[in-house]
């Protein structure tokens, strides 16, 4: 009888009680709010239904199934991809899903994949800049898929600053086309999303060339491969820049133009125009219409950062709810009669790195709604000619979407980390997501530069406020705290006692004293002392960061002030301004000396502020995993052995095990090539000696 | 697929050069600028004798094909396993044929840069084999593992339980009857998991159990037991063994997971060198003193932080390299010019990155430095115990598991900054630092969890200061703790005195306030712990920055004694001095990251860190020309560093393109899933084109 080859199989055994839902149930049990009231004043009450009914078509679709994405190589990954996609677009029509529908469904599938780009990218675009002739014969197939597009901006050698792009655009008057050439290495389309083997149209950024004259990057959309056969047209070098860190369900290309010639239509005409013939270049009208689309982008990555940590923290407050580490002599912690080991989650130095990133998702959750808000304000603003509202938004976006990224990326690891060795294994759920989540932090934007948009508008609005030029305007924050600061720039914070830290008035006067007093320094040293911008970039940096936090605080603060009892009952609104004020001033405590410096602090009050931290995740420490619990992420988003909601972290460990393709045989293949001769090898080594 | 063309067609880059400057001539004049002599200083960091057998060794590993690393980037778990057990099977052939030593082959693992299936053997079963067998063992176990006849691994940790061991559920129960142990996982969570080289490769296991003998529990005991058949490879009967699945790195090895159902083993598999089971009578025989093993200890953490230091010099070179070639935005305030033309500038000449990046080197050589110091004190500390004395083993030991917790951390964040400072194609595995991000992660979880070793240093410090206050501690015996705790005693409210910046350029100003600042933390920890009642746990969040500011002026010391120490011959002039100016960066920069504690303890005065400040803005200016230098001192040959972007000449955009061409998705003109998933939507487009045209 052969012997048995077959896949391995735990032994029907159970935990060592008690079990990790039995330890959940009795930290649910601990609330002092209700989970779903909260649930549904985050994310209204239709957004929950929507999910709810979303969740379980997701599940039991094939094309959906998660249970072998921390499995699959490369290659199969970006199959699978394809075929979601396919099975994505079926289902849209099936159900008759909505943008908000589609939305859910791709968080919830949470995972990119080659199709996206044509829609948040190759889409948006062509709505935005194609005239009428180009609707018709771009965007228009595109919505109905039968043309799938890219948008190849980013180059092998230029990223961030498109000024620098080296592809050329020239147009040839002869026959009213343009010819697309990349004069270096450096010039390849590099990091296009879709493009490696996915698109066969693309959105192109190139300097435009008009009898020998330049006119800087303008934006042209031809086609790249054979309709029929899929086979890149002539002219053109297409393919796939490898593999990344994470995000290798998506094709990210590279492509190199040898003199290729696309017709004149191809050149998107909404604003700018080349006429056809003479050549004759039309400038664009003013382009600041289109920065309102910039903060609408920003926006919806800000939002994206609450619901990362959101997702982390939940994984990782559940996990630390059921895992169990040692016995603490002074407080042991007891099940029935006996003697347990403690909880991770009750150990301050766990409460310190955990409780923290829940105020961080509450925080920029709160922050990516109201920046929408401001958005639609500022373009129903902009429609009466206002243009008020947008410098302070467009500038606060950039230096935001920097802040908050940064933000979720520390956190999601700081969750993956604090869940120890299992925080390890793919299937925590938190290791692919951190990988797929990383290249936020440099697209639309890179963090490392966009802030400086933000420190040049602060320093602006500071000279202007200097000058007395500043319009004041309710929506702009910035001159706010700015006027305050300049009122009196020797102010000291008035606290004496450390529980006054909890007074949002106190708080964000002193989050404004900050920014504003960093500013001031700058300009004093540009405007002044003759310091170079360069020379300045650590601290331009610092002053955007402290204008961010202002914002984040204060949004966080006011959002509460202004939900209705009806909205937000007495439980929840008490429990999030616990969370509030821990988010505040565990934020301070981070960036203590900047308080210290400009003289708002004293060393006293530092300590104050220390305290109060420790007071505030000891308050809120009992509602730890209701908080998560209210995020509403359900399990298969998750898809996570320790975040799961019902505790069960090691049993599903096991049953993720299971499915390991190594398992699946009892002998490894490479025993036959290298185990078994390595020992014979050693064998014969002996056998030899001892003949000598 | 039916194709009317040749789909087998790789694609190739046309032969075109990247738009001027290219890598080499940026970095030829980066060179240009170093005020020290590259060669010399890597001598004085590795010595000579290291240097010359890294270049021997190098050359072999380039002409193996089981040692090649490019193919690591394209394949799925299974191939780089595969892959991995040949290089370890090579490995042994070339040991043998070479006769390389031990060191030989740290720096065969050091180059080759990968964790493989076998490497557990070496790390762990080796060296427990050898200090927990009596002579029947040693014989038996460790020899023939030694020969590779059996090949082992070490499993400790189970699904429930990692740091605490006294937590272990795995059982191990005495039978009188037969002179036997039967092993036995009493629940799910009592699996062995996460066991290195277990999960498809070990015969053998040491495995850590508790001990039972007549039913009494006399907690974890290793023992060493057969697991798989050496004939035909499969689990022996009562065992259920396996891989753990995939990970966020290392998955070039087997973790694996093992239960045992009353599985038996005999009498002689209970390592017996220390502690003994009496066959029959089952009389426990308790081990003697255990103190000696802390100094090996010691000896494996200073390997670690070495390792980290090693890490984050990797970090900076591909970082730095690829900064000074990368070009971003034209500065307008001072443009760049290339014969005569105004280029954009490298982003290496923009101050934020210069701070990024110089600080990390000056992290790198600290911690490099700090390790060699940690095995010259364990040295000493060798003979000094041989003598009987015993009074450095507590504050090295206690320095060693804080600095090892320390230095991880900060290589961890310091890797992974470098990458980010490479902007997008930092997240290109071709960047050489994603796998090296991925596979160092597990450094900050094992040899101790991070945040569990901080309380073990930092209940050393508040031992010594209780006994400094009680007068109990014999001032003959002086260490670096009771001379700073004694320090601060003196005089408590003392201030720094520095009134300008330049003032910080001073070993013993920065060490006394390196110094203040841990000792106010100790007796407030102390106050809050003795007088205030505040319980252990409470004050964890203060017991891990005692313990971080403790090990930052271990760090400091090393780096400034280091420097002293060396001897003219050892160290040139002009290498002294730039060492001397990383090490003040190290240490400021190290300060202006925690100023807030230096200011909280009344130590520095707000006017003193703003000096600070502009300190650490004027050594980043002051080092800036050397920062290529530093990093080439490093010497990474470009096999090691497997990365586009960190090159030695600087042909960054060139080795992106060769490396990309080898991608698999680049082999075909149109891709396998077309014809599914993208064509039946297009062809429907054309469909509707043909249909109209009706």
């Amino acid at each position: 009888m052969a012997k048995y080859n077959g896949p391995t199989r735990f032994p029907d055994l159970p935990v060592k009680g008690p079990t990790g839902n039995e330890l959940i149930q009795v930290e649910r049990a601990k609330a002092s709010f209700d989970v779903k009231s909260l649930s549904k004043f985050i994310y209204g009450e239709r957004y929950l239904q929507k999910l709810d009914k979303i969740v379980p078509i997701l599940e039991s679709e094939p094309a959906f199934d998660k249970s072998r994405r921390y499995f699959q190589g490369r290659d199969e990954k970006i199959r699978d991809a394809w075929k979601k996609d396919r099975r994505f677009l079926e289902l849209a029509k099936e159900h008759n899903w909505d943008p908000e529908d589609e939305k859910i469904v791709h968080g919830l599938y949470d995972q990119p994949s080659p199709y996206r780009l044509h829609y948040i990218m190759f889409i948006p675009t062509l709505e935005g800049q194609s005239n009428d002739e180009q609707r018709k014969l771009f965007l228009e197939p595109a919505k109905r898929d039968e043309i799938i597009g890219c948008y190849a901006q980013t180059e092998l050698g230029h990223g961030s600053n498109i000024r620098g792009l080296e592809t050329t655009a020239t147009y040839i008057p002869e026959t009213n086309e343009f010819e697309i050439h990349s004069p270096y290495l450096s010039s390849a389309k590099w990091w296009i999303g879709a493009l490696g083997r996915t698109a066969n149209y693309a959105i192109i950024m190139a300097r435009l060339i008009i009898h020998g004259v330049e006119y800087g990057p303008h934006t042209f959309c031809a086609q790249i491969r054979s309709l029929e056969d899929h086979t890149p047209l002539p002219g053109l070098i297409i393919g796939d820049i490898g593999p990344k860190m994470g995000y290798n369900t998506v094709d990210n290309g590279f492509m190199m133009f040898d003199h290729f010639r696309i017709p004149h239509i191809s050149m998107l005409a909404k604003y700018a125009q080349v006429k056809p013939g003479s050549g004759e270049y039309v400038k664009p009208v003013n382009s600041k219409l289109s920065y309102g689309g910039m903060v609408h982008v920003r926006a919806s990555i800000v939002s994206e950062t609450g619901r990362a940590l959101a997702r982390s923290s939940t994984v990782a407050v559940r996990y630390a709810a059921v895992r169990r580490q040692f016995y603490d002599a002074t407080t042991p912690r007891k099940w029935g009669d006996e003697t347990i080991e403690t909880s991770v989650i009750d150990y301050t130095m766990v409460q310190y790195r955990l409780l923290p990133v829940i105020a961080n998702a509450y925080a920029l959750m709160f922050t990516g709604k109201e920046m929408l808000r401001l958005y639609h304000l500022n373009i129903e603003a902009m429609k009466q000619g206002n243009f008020g509202i947008l410098a302070d938004l467009h500038a606060t976006s950039s230096g935001l979407k920097s802040l908050t990224s940064f933000m979720a990326v520390e956190g999601i690891e700081e969750c993956r980390r604090s869940c120890g060795g299992h925080g390890y294994s793919m299937f925590s759920g938190l290791g692919h997501f951190y990988n797929d989540y990383l290249p936020t932090m440099t697209v639309e934007g890179d963090n490392n530069m966009i802030y400086q948009q933000t420190s040049r508008y602060l320093l602006k609005t500071y000279r202007d406020v200097v000058a007395g030029t500043a319009q004041p305007s309710e929506h702009n924050l910035t001159l706010t705290y700015l006027a305050q600061y300049m009122q009196n720039p020797k102010a000291k914070c008035p606290a004496a006692t450390a529980t006054e830290f909890l007074n949002p008035e106190v708080i964000l006067t002193a989050f404004g004293f900050r920014a504003a007093a960093g500013i001031a320094k700058v300009a004093e040293q540009i405007d002044n002392q003759g310091r170079s911008w360069n020379d300045a970039l650590v601290d331009l940096h610092r002053i955007s960061r402290a204008h961010c936090q202002y914002f984040i605080v204060r949004t966080f603060f006011v959002a509460l002030q202004h939900a209705t009892d009806e909205g937000l009952g007495m439980a929840e609104r008490k429990v999030l301004q616990t969370v509030a004020s821990l988010f505040a001033l565990h934020l301070m405590e981070k960036d203590l000396s900047d308080f210290v410096l400009c003289n708002y602090l004293s060393p006293e009050q530092l300590d104050m502020i220390k305290q109060q931290v420790q007071e505030l995740l000891k308050i809120i420490r009992p509602d730890a995993v209701a908080l998560v619990d209210a995020f509403a992420i359900p399990d298969y988003m998750l898809n996570s052995a320790l975040g799961r909601y019902d505790g069960n972290a090691y049993v599903a460990l096991t049953k993720m095990a299971e499915q390991e393709p190594l398992n699946q045989t009892q002998v490894v293949d490479a025993y036959e090539t290298s185990i078994k001769p390595m020992r014979e090898y050693a064998l014969k080594i002996r056998k030899d000696l001892s003949k000598l | 697929m039916v194709t009317s063309f040749n789909n087998n067609v790789p694609t190739k880059f046309p032969k075109l050069q990247p738009k001027a400057p290219n890598g080499p001539d940026l970095l030829q004049i980066e060179r240009s600028k170093a005020s020290f002599d590259v060669d010399a200083l890597s001598k004085f960091t590795y010595g000579e004798e290291f240097l010359k057998r890294k270049d021997k060794i190098l050359k072999i590993l380039e002409a193996e094909p089981a040692f090649e690393k490019t193919q690591r980037f394209f394949q799925g778990r299974h191939e780089r396993l595969m892959h991995a057990y040949e290089k370890d099977k090579r490995t042994i052939e070339l040991s043998e044929e070479l006769g390389w030593t031990d060191e030989d082959r740290y720096i065969v693992n050091l180059l080759y840069d990968q964790p493989s299936p076998y490497s557990l053997h070496y790390t762990m079963f080796l060296p427990t084999l050898k200090n927990q067998c009596n002579d029947e063992q040693i014989k038996l176990f460790y020899e023939r593992a030694l020969r590779h006849e059996i090949i082992g691994c070490y499993a400790q940790t189970e699904l429930g339980h990692g740091s605490n061991i006294q937590g272990l559920e795995t059982t191990a129960t005495y039978i009188p009857e037969t002179n036997e142990f039967e092993i036995h996982s009493p629940h799910l969570t009592s699996s062995k998991w996460w066991i290195g080289t277990l999960g498809k490769t070990a015969n053998y296991a040491v495995v850590m159990a508790r001990l039972m003998i007549h039913g009494k529990d006399y907690g974890p005991h290793p023992f060493c037991v057969q697991i798989r058949s050496l004939e035909d490879h499969r689990p022996l009967p009562g065992i259920t063994v396996g891989d753990i699945g995939p990970k966020f790195g290392y998955n070039t090895i087997d973790n694996g997971f093992m239960m045992f159902n009353h599985y038996r083993v005999p009498h002689i598999a209970f390592l017996a060198k220390f502690t003994q089971v009496k066959p029959g009578t089952g009389e426990y025989v308790k081990p003697v003193n255990a103190r000696l093993s802390y100094g090996t200890m010691v000896l494996t953490r200073a390997g670690i932080v070495n390792g980290s230091g090693l890490v984050l010099a990797r970090g900076a070179t591909v970082a730095i390299r690829y900064s000074a070639i990368r070009r971003q935005f034209v500065d307008l305030d001072e443009p760049r010019k290339w014969r005569n033309e105004i280029i954009e500038t490298p982003v290496i000449d923009y101050t934020q990155q210069q701070y990024r990046l110089l600080s990390i080197v000056a992290n790198a050589y600290a911690v490099i430095y700090a390790s060699q110091e940690l095995r010259d004190q364990y040295e000493v500390n060798q003979e000094q115990m041989q003598k009987g004395n015993f009074s450095f083993l507590a504050d090295l030991h206690a320095s060693s598991s804080g600095l090892k917790s320390l230095t991880t951390t900060m290589a961890l964040e310091g890797l992974e900054d470098c990458r980010r400072a490479c902007g997008g194609h930092g997240f290109s595995l071709f960047s050489g630092l994603g796998f090296a991000y991925q596979d160092y992660l597990p450094f900050v979880t094992f040899e101790g969890d991070n945040y569990v070793l901080t309380q073990q240093t930092t209940r050393y410090l508040l031992k010594t200061f209780r006994s400094l206050i009680a007068g109990k501690t014999n001032t003959e015996q002086k260490n670096l703790t009771t001379t700073y705790l004694s320090q601060y005693l003196q005089n408590p409210n003392t201030t720094c005195p520095a009134i300008s910046g330049a003032e910080f350029l001073n070993p013993e100003l920065i060490l006394t306030a390196f110094g203040y600042r841990a000792a106010y933390g100790v007796a407030q920890l102390v106050e809050e712990l003795d007088q205030n009642g505040r319980s252990w746990n409470s004050v964890l969040v203060d017991v891990a920055r005692v313990c971080k500011a403790h090990c930052q002026l271990v760090l400091v010391q090393s780096f400034f004694v280091r420097i002293q120490q060396a001897s003219e011959k050892d160290l040139g002039p002009e290498e002294r001095k730039v060492l001397q100016s990383l090490a003040y960066l190290f240490a400021l920069h190290t300060m202006e990251k925690d100023v807030a504690e230096f200011l909280v303890s009344g130590y520095l005065s707000a006017a003193q860190s703003k000096l600070l400040k502009r300190q650490v803005l004027d050594l980043v200016a002051l080092i800036r020309p050397n920062a290529v230098s530093l990093v080439d001192a490093f010497s990474f040959p470009d096999y090691f560093l497997a990365s586009a972007l960190g090159r030695y000449d600087g042909n960054v955009y060139e080795a992106m393109t060769e490396y990309v061409e080898k991608e698999p998705l680049n082999q075909k003109v149109v891709v396998d899933g077309y014809e599914k998933y993208i064509k039946p939507f297009v062809h429907r487009g054309l469909q509707r084109k043909n249909d109209s045209k009706l």
